[in-house]
């Protein structure tokens, strides 16, 4: 029994399950929590019916989902059409494995954890064009594009931006690039970078005012339009773990992980320190998606190529000066 | 003149139906694009689907009967389009009205104007993509339907006009909440400024985007705020003064460029400009006194002749043309609405921009469907 616990494959099968389960709920949690900031912002109160604060309602609304008959129009790709759903989920779950929840509570601490979460997500776009296509429609095909050519800009400075921290700590660990902030979290020493990061993240989760892969007011729904029921709920749930992911990967790269703020952790558990904030940066997302408008198509690769990437690729360049020099 | 664009190959052009089902096309237009990748090269709106043939309807009622009619054709302004189709009979058949009621519809008429301009305001910023200034907006306008629903017992199609005034009048509250109003609006207008108009994004969006040439402009009959943020101060409430429009001292606020950021601006100083028509009016107003000639006849019958009168609803030039052959139904009734010339404008605009612009610009001309169907 006891090498059973212990086992590499225990380990993997448990985490595994813990994954799919905190992924799930999280989602319905971040759903529910986007309808109560976005009703609070808009002078409204949000759900508040079904359940305590209304916390049920995302259940109530993923099983109406699974109820719904899932349509595969007559044209659309019958093989790409229903696996683009789940294509898209994938990646997202991959993500957290390599996620530093707490000093201990890593799934696998590989040493090239943060390439790994990238690399992944960067497959996110496949699937993406995958259901655009696959469903024969031209709203769907147009988001599709809009999802590819936005996803491969706002890749680059995104990774241009991770590369300064990673030179910082000479690794590719999250553990260790946590490690490196306990007194100084790298956002006060890289604030270019983060702030490139935090917006190309927003830009990479589809969200506003980056969602114009699916601008519900010119291409109804984009590269979703034709998928209904829980198809469409798998789109829904990558957006919202997906922008967990992203947000993780910002306080473990910029906001010191598990770490308290000036190596004071006040007694609090690393997981807690962690959690706060990047639930506190998925807040800050969700802010600005309800109070900004959405770009248009080319300025938003005006503001890639024209300027995210050369002052991103400024930023690592001083970077690798500066440590050289010190 | 916008500049010609040159036309791609034939074979890399394909048709993307806008509307009606789509979100953006309020009400149901339908815009067939002929696009180039995301580039329109060709608009053409298709119409129709909301007619319901009022002008037909109008020459088998009589004119009191036709009154509800009026505020069902452009439904976000209802009022204006009452007011105007009572101005346009009591001229035509010689019917007094008591100063009170002329001060009554005057302030509704505005509140309605207000209305039908917040409700664009939200839904244009909304067709951008932010969502929040719709509640907002939505939420100022909830004041104006709830005053004007405790006047007329409705809170869309009002039929609060009558022949020679308005057809019940009004108390303190009333004048009360009105004042609350203006006051409530001013303090929002800074906030609105801060989300929307000083927002960069939406900046971007609407400068320099579906410009209008002034040129353009009077080749399509644009009125309205469309055409005055060209430029030209073309106010009907200037212009030919009805009413008692020439006693108020208000300003027709002009664009420059002709941009959707002018269309944006013109339709938000506008409000601020109606504030300042009611509160004079409210200032104003006789305390006492009939609020409608109670002598009109319900089978009205104007004497034989024909007759054009044109007033500003909130979307521009709007008209009424009444045929009489002297029975109490009018021979025709022809009604001439701004969004019809706004719409098509559209055909030419529209060339060489692309879809999110196209949505953008839509947004920007304000137009009311079941209006232009008629």
């Amino acid at each position: 029994m006891g090498s059973l616990v212990t086992s590499e494959w225990f380990r993997l099968v448990l985490g595994l399950v813990i994954v799919l389960a905190f992924s799930q709920l999280n989602a319905l949690f971040l759903v529910w929590l986007e309808r109560k900031v976005a009703g609070h912002i808009q002078l409204r109160i949000g759900p508040k019916e079904v359940g305590p604060f209304g916390l049920l309602q995302t259940i109530v609304d993923g099983l109406k989902l699974v109820g719904k008959e899932l349509i595969t129009p007559r044209s659309a790709d019958s093989r790409l059409f229903p696996i683009a759903p789940v294509l898209v989920f994938m990646p997202v779950l991959v993500g957290f494995l390599v996620l530093p929840f707490a000093p201990n509570l890593i799934i696998r601490d590989m040493n090239v954890g943060v390439l790994l979460i990238f690399a992944f997500s960067a497959f996110t776009v496949l699937a993406i064009l995958a259901g655009g296509w696959a469903s024969n429609n031209k709203y769907a095909l147009l988001g599709a594009i809009r999802s590819v050519a936005q996803n491969v800009a706002y890749e680059i400075p995104l990774l241009l931006a991770v590369l300064s921290v990673v030179l910082m700590v000479n690794s590719f660990q999250f553990s260790e690039i946590v490690k490196g902030q306990e007194r100084v979290w790298f956002f006060l020493i890289q604030p270019v970078a983060a702030l490139i990061y935090l917006i190309c993240a927003t830009a990479e989760t589809n969200r506003a005012p980056f969602d114009i892969p699916e601008a519900e007011s010119e291409l109804v729904a984009g590269f979703h339009t034709e998928f209904s029921g829980m198809r469409f709920g798998l789109f829904f749930l990558a957006e919202y773990t997906n922008m967990f992911i992203v947000s993780a990967v910002a306080t473990s790269l910029f906001f010191g992980g598990w770490h308290g703020p000036f190596g004071l952790d006040l007694g609090v558990p690393g997981i807690v320190w962690f959690l706060a904030k990047t639930y506190v940066l998925i807040f800050v997302i969700m802010w600005v998606r309800w109070t900004f408008p959405r770009l248009r198509f080319d300025q938003l690769m005006n503001l890639s190529w024209k300027f995210m990437i050369p002052l991103s690729l400024a930023n690592l360049v001083v970077t690798a000066i500066v440590l050289k020099l010190v | 003149m916008p500049k010609p664009i040159t036309p791609p190959a034939v074979d890399r052009v394909y048709t993307l139906n806008l509307g009606p089902q789509h979100p953006s096309t309020h009400g149901v237009l339908r815009v067939l694009l002929d696009l180039d990748g995301e580039f329109i090269v060709k608009a053409d709106p298709v119409l129709g689907y909301g007619h319901r043939g009022h002008e037909k309807m109008g020459e088998n009622r009589t004119y009191k009967q036709f009154m509800p009619n009026t505020s069902r054709m452009d439904y976000l302004s209802g009022l204006l389009y009452n007011h105007g189709f009572a101005l346009a009979v009591e001229k035509f058949a010689g019917i007094e009205v008591p100063l009170r009621a002329k001060y009554i519809r005057t302030i509704c008429a505005e509140l309605n104007r207000i209305s039908s301009h917040l409700l664009w305001f939200g839904t244009y910023v909304m067709d951008l993509g932010g969502f929040t200034p719709f509640l907002y907006a939505f939420d100022d306008r909830e004041n104006i339907l709830d005053i004007l629903d405790r006047v007329s017992g409705s809170r869309l199609t009002y039929s609060y006009c009558r022949f020679g005034g308005v057809c019940r009048d009004v108390d303190d509250t009333f004048l009360e909440m009105t004042r609350a109003f203006i006051g409530r609006l001013r303090s929002r207008f800074p906030d609105y400024h801060n989300l929307v108009t000083k927002n960069i994004i939406f900046i971007h969006r609407t400068r320099n985007v579906g410009v209008i040439h002034p040129e353009q402009a009077r080749q399509f009959g644009v009125t309205g705020p469309n055409l005055r943020a060209c430029g030209i101060p073309f106010d009907m409430r200037k212009v030919e003064p009805y009413e008692i429009y020439d006693q108020f001292d208000f300003e027709i606020p002009v664009g420059t460029n002709g941009d959707a950021l002018d269309r944006y601006n013109v339709r938000l100083e506008e409000m601020e400009q109606s504030c300042r028509i009611i509160e004079q009016a409210l200032d104003r107003m006789p305390k006492g006194g009939p609020y409608l000639n109670k002598s009109v006849s319900f089978r009205l019958a104007p004497p034989k002749g024909e007759l054009y009168f044109a007033f500003e609803s909130a979307r521009g030039l709007t008209a009424y043309y009444l045929v009489s052959d002297g029975s109490p139904y009018p021979y025709r009734c022809h009604i001439r609405v701004p969004s019809f010339s706004n719409l098509h404008v559209l055909t030419d605009v529209f060339c060489g921009t692309m879809v999110a612009d196209a949505i953008s610009i839509l947004g920007s001309i304000d137009v009311v469907i079941p209006e232009i169907d008629r």
